[in-house]
Parts: structure tokens; C-alpha cells; sequence
């Protein structure tokens, strides 16, 4: 019933630890940003109305599915090909963004999401689609729990190692894998996802 | 090469929010049918006994990194419970009451504790606090 940390003495032993360049763990200014996508999804709730509950759940779905496809797919064997020093200076650069960008839009998916399914009744289980509705929140809540549980903690971790004095490029290339790995996999599952969408979409 | 056992945090805690997933799966799926709660309640209660274990085993570790794992861990907190009463205020638009409330509301809860855990957790898992010293 254990897990090995990693091993930090000999990880810096075996690589050069380098400097990296000075960025904010969570970019202040994309705060203001994700404030208003929020007050735009409570609104939309609030409101209940068909066009903004649509806009924000399509929206905020096809971001989340791109941007997994594109980070596993495209980003991801790029990002394995580069030297040590190069993944540093694009991880220092890309993954406050990800900190900001994907709670942000997962949550204005899921929010609008659910509010849309009860305002069109396509939640009620009297709805002739419903095991598919059902195969989506299967699908989505797998989602969940790995974002949760492994790719959000592999980002800010990431990011904290990136701030030491002298971080360690074992553990920015050992969380950054598994940043990318599970991207990678939501991706996979987010093509199940667009299936089930599609057909609820033309019934 | 000194490697530090860590108990399988990551490991529970992704098992923790899948009970909690599952329970709301059960509870959305029967909507608006009156559903019997006793598998939500099972599942929940399930989840508390995996986070509860979660926090008694890391709090066992000797000499984990506790400074770097509250530094995180508390923003994330906040973060998550933002996200927490957005779901919460959902629930309280769409009518929900009575026994699928109190559930709902009490998995949201583990949620908003067990994401930022589980994000300490990675954090400080690669802190040594030696070389901090």
C-alpha cells in the first residue's frame, strides 16, 4: 500500500538543474478573464434562457475537446522531442495558461451543460435518448476524476517545481508526461463524448 | 539513494471522487422519478472513509513537506469551493431538496477537500524538506 516519491538526490545528480525564467504560478491577469466567463455561466443559469446556455455549453465543449486532442496528440510528442532547457522555457510559458484556461472552461461546459439538459428536458429520464444522456454523464464524470485527480495536480506541480531556485528537470519531465499522458487520454474519451453529443443533437 | 514511501494518496483519491461521480450519476439519472438514496448514501459514505483514511495516512509520513503542501493546497481550496457553490447554486435553481440535496451537497464537499489534497500532495511529494532547509 505504497508509492515511491521520486528520487530527488539522484534525479538532480543524473540532471543538469538549470534556471528558469521568472513567470507567476497563476497569471493575475487572467483572473479577470475567468471572472467573467463565470459571472457569464451564473448569469446564464440565472437567466435560463436557451441561446447563452447553448453558446457557453458548445462553446466551452468544443474548446475542451480541441485543446485535450491538440495537447496529447500534437503538443504532447513534441514536447517529448525537445532538449531539457526547451521543455522548461515552453512549460514556463504554457502551463500558467493551463492553470487559468482549462478549470475555467470545464466548468462553464459542465454548468451550462447541465442547466441546458434541464431547460430542454434532454436530463429527465423520460426522455426517449436517455441512455445516452446517461453515457454522456458516465463519460464526462471519467473525465473528471482523471483531470482531478492527475492532470490539475501534474500542472500546478509543474509550475511550483519551475519556481525553485534550481528545479529539478527529472521531475518537470516526470510531471510533465503525466500532464500530457492524461490530456491525451480526456482526449480519447472526449471522441466518445462528440459521438454521444452528435446523436442527442439529431435525436 | 534515499527514496522516501509515500502512502498511495493520488491513488484513493481519484477512488474517493469516482464514489462521489457515481453517486451523482445515480441520482441525475433517475431525475425527476423519486430515486431510493440508499446507493448514494453507500457511495458517499464510501468516499468520506477514502478521504478520511487519505488525510490519517499522510499525516503519518514523517518529515512530509506540510509547508509546501498547505502553500498550494489552501488556494486551491479557495478555487475549488468557488467551484463548489456554482454547482451548489445549480442544484438550488433547479429545485432540488430534501434527501438528493443533503448527498449532493455533502460529495461537493468531499470534492472541494479531496481535489486540493491530491493537489498538495503532488506538490510536495517533490519538496524535499532537507534541501528546503
Amino acid at each position: 500500500m505504497a508509492d515511491v516519491a521520486v528520487p530527488l538526490g539522484e534525479a538532480s545528480a543524473q540532471a543538469p538543474a538549470f534556471e528558469s525564467p521568472d513567470f507567476e504560478v497563476v497569471p493575475r491577469r487572467g483572473l479577470i478573464a475567468v471572472a467573467v466567463v463565470l459571472a457569464a455561466v451564473i448569469a446564464a443559469i440565472a437567466a435560463d434562457k436557451l441561446w447563452p446556455l447553448a453558446f457557453l455549453h458548445f462553446v466551452g465543449g468544443a474548446s475542451w475537446t480541441i485543446i485535450d486532442l491538440f495537447l496529447g496528440f500534437v503538443i504532447g510528442p513534441i514536447l517529448g522531442r525537445l532538449s531539457p532547457p526547451a521543455k522548461v522555457e515552453f512549460s514556463t510559458r504554457m502551463m500558467p495558461k493551463m492553470v487559468l484556461i482549462m478549470p475555467t472552461v470545464v466548468t462553464a461546459t459542465l454548468a451550462a451543460g447541465w442547466q441546458l439538459g434541464v431547460h430542454l428536458g434532454t436530463v429527465q429520464s423520460n426522455y426517449y435518448n436517455h441512455g445516452w444522456t446517461v453515457a454522456s454523464f458516465i463519460v464526462v464524470g471519467a473525465m473528471a476524476v482523471i483531470a482531478l485527480g492527475l492532470l490539475e495536480p501534474a500542472n500546478i506541480a509543474v509550475l511550483i517545481e519551475l519556481k525553485k531556485p534550481k528545479p529539478n528537470p527529472a521531475v518537470i519531465e516526470r510531471l510533465m508526461k503525466r500532464f500530457i499522458y492524461t490530456a491525451g487520454a480526456t482526449g480519447v474519451m472526449q471522441i466518445a463524448t462528440l459521438v454521444i453529443m452528435t446523436k442527442l443533437t439529431v435525436g | 539513494m534515499a527514496e522516501r514511501r509515500l502512502p498511495p494518496v493520488t491513488e484513493v483519491g481519484m477512488a474517493s471522487l469516482a464514489l462521489i461521480v457515481a453517486g451523482g450519476i445515480y441520482l441525475a439519472a433517475h431525475l425527476p422519478k423519486h430515486v431510493p438514496l440508499t446507493p448514494a448514501i453507500v457511495l458517499l459514505a464510501a468516499s468520506v472513509a477514502l478521504l478520511a483514511g487519505n488525510v490519517l495516512a499522510l499525516a503519518r509520513v514523517p518529515g512530509f513537506a506540510w509547508a509546501s503542501f498547505f502553500a498550494v493546497a489552501r488556494w486551491a481550496l479557495l478555487a475549488y469551493l468557488v467551484i463548489a457553490g456554482m454547482i451548489e447554486y445549480s442544484f438550488l435553481r433547479d429545485h432540488v431538496r430534501g434527501g438528493p440535496l443533503v448527498i449532493l451537497t455533502l460529495s461537493l464537499i468531499v470534492f472541494a477537500v479531496h481535489v486540493p489534497m491530491l493537489i498538495g500532495f503532488t506538490v510536495a511529494r517533490f519538496h524535499d524538506p532537507a534541501q528546503a532547509a
